[in-house]
């Protein structure tokens, strides 16, 4: 019988840029299996729900998760609006549209950056993240925070951005792509980077599909399924396809990544083109929320779910988030069997991480 | 033969030749935009100690007592919602684009109104 040597990968890694455990199984030089364990950094924000007044709750909702900030308070106030009924103004629906966008375009750059750190590749990161500085201007600039936006509230939105400031903004865009589109065909062309991805760490589409994969993990092995096509928001109303890749490696996923952001930057200038006029929000004095209901949106890392129930009082009776971290980890534990150790830091950094928001 | 360096040369190549992106922080400050939230100001002679402030900040940051005419805030506690600003009836709490310095500790501010002038 052969032995197997158990290595601890994490909670702190070099790769890591928040706790996750992985005990590797190794035979030799490669992965026999892993077995994950979470639980570094709960914070307990869903039961602060049930406390908080609803319209606070907004502000606690943006802070799950650092980098996909803003969605995770669009998803909040679509479910407590959904419950109380509201309709919300076109111009604020748009307005979320493109905050979604540019903060999952800056969420993708900050991951081809640190996944350019993960192989080693240090100016490549470093060139990631000048761009995504550029953004996060755009974010400070229509919005006034540069990670928590602190935009969205329960029945539209609290700043209205005027023509002008978005009209500079689309022009902005349209330079921040050009210089994307350098960064881009490093990743695509450079040997370095496809000698550390292509081939590593394959899913295929109906183990994808089996075990639950979402968001660029699910649609890089080649199932369509984006829940923009729900069409929240604004989505119903724009042109886009999702990105789909079939390989199903991490290259696969690192490339839906990059046709995510080319197609970001051209849904954010097609929602500028068609900004409605009108109010910003509608008023929610002397409503209280009542009902359950299930919200579902797409998140820079996939599908994420939010549960909430409520018994018309001022607190949530129950907030529950289902981020798309917990449902890549059984996807992640699969692409692991069989791979070497040396490739295990990228194969974990391709499912993008967020364990903070995993664990809420 | 493929060579590594050719995709990402002339990008490295232009960077080595053009200005730091970055800034020397302290030294060179950029202006800051027209939204951003810096940090909440105070203005005690137009207070009327309402304290719907107070109830209103979802972190307690807010301290506001109706009977010792006092108002204090907690810098380390703000998380910059606007939520004062936005209930503010008598217009006496803003939000400045000029962003608080680092604090080496913490830091609260208290403001108390001594006098009142007499309805006129």
């Amino acid at each position: 019988m052969a032995s197997t040597t158990i290595v601890p990968f994490g909670p702190q890694h070099p790769v890591l840029p928040e706790p996750i455990h992985l005990d590797l199984e190794l035979d030799d030089e490669r992965v026999v299996q892993a077995l994950p364990s979470i639980g570094y950094v709960h914070r307990g924000l869903e039961l602060l729900a049930e406390r908080h007044d609803y319209l606070e709750m907004s502000q606690v909702a943006e802070r799950i998760c650092g980098i996909c900030s803003f969605i995770h308070g669009q998803g909040y106030c679509q479910g407590v609006e959904h419950l109380m009924g509201l309709e919300v103004p076109p111009r604020a629906v748009y307005l979320r549209t493109i905050w979604a966008e540019i903060s999952r375009i800056q969420s993708h750059l900050l991951w081809l950056g640190l996944s350019a750190d993960a192989f080693g590749f240090e100016s490549l990161f470093q060139h990631s993240w000048r761009i995504r500085e550029m953004l996060v201007d755009i974010i400070e600039e229509t919005t006034g925070g540069r990670v928590i936006f602190g935009v969205c509230k329960v029945g539209g939105i609290r700043k209205d951005v005027d023509d002008e400031t978005l009209q500079r903004v689309g022009r902005r865009i349209r330079e921040i792509e050009a210089a994307y589109e350098e960064v881009a065909r490093v990743f695509r062309e450079d040997p370095t980077v496809q000698k550390r991805t292509a081939g590593v760490g394959v899913l295929g589409a109906e183990d994808a599909y089996a075990l639950g994969a979402v968001g660029p993990v699910l649609r890089g092995s080649g199932v369509v399924r984006d829940t923009r096509q729900l069409g929240y928001a604004a989505y119903g109303e724009l042109d886009w396809e999702p990105v789909v890749e079939t390989a199903g490696d991490c290259y696969a996923r690192c490339e839906v990544r990059l046709r995510e952001i080319s197609q970001s930057f051209d849904l954010i200038a097609q929602c500028i083109d068609r900004m409605p006029e009108g109010k910003i929000d509608v008023s929610v004095k002397g409503k209280r929320p009542q009902g359950e209901t299930m919200i579902r949106l797409e998140q820079p890392r996939g599908e994420v779910c939010y549960y909430l129930m409520a018994k018309g009082r001022k607190n949530l009776e129950r907030f529950r988030v289902r981020t798309p971290t917990f449902a890549n980890i059984a996807p992640l534990v699969q692409m692991l069997k069989g791979c070497e150790l040396a490739d295990v830091p990228v194969i974990v950094l391709t499912i993008d991480p967020c364990v903070s928001c995993n664990e809420r | 033969m493929s060579w590594s360096w050719l995709s990402i040369s002339s990008l490295v190549t232009r960077s080595a030749l053009s200005r730091p992106a970055t800034r020397l922080y302290p030294v060179e400050r950029r202006e800051p935009f027209r939204k951003t939230r810096g940090h909440v100001k105070f203005v005690v002679d137009d207070c009327n100690f309402c304290t719907i402030c107070a109830h209103k900040c979802p972190t307690r940051a807010i301290v506001a007592n109706k009977k010792e005419k006092t108002w204090a805030i907690d810098h380390s506690l703000c998380i910059l919602c606007g939520n004062c600003v936005e209930d503010c009836r008598e217009g006496c709490i803003t939000l400045s684009n000029d962003p608080w310095p680092p604090m080496e500790a913490k830091e609260v501010l208290s403001f108390r109104k001594d006098f009142e002038l007499p309805p006129a």
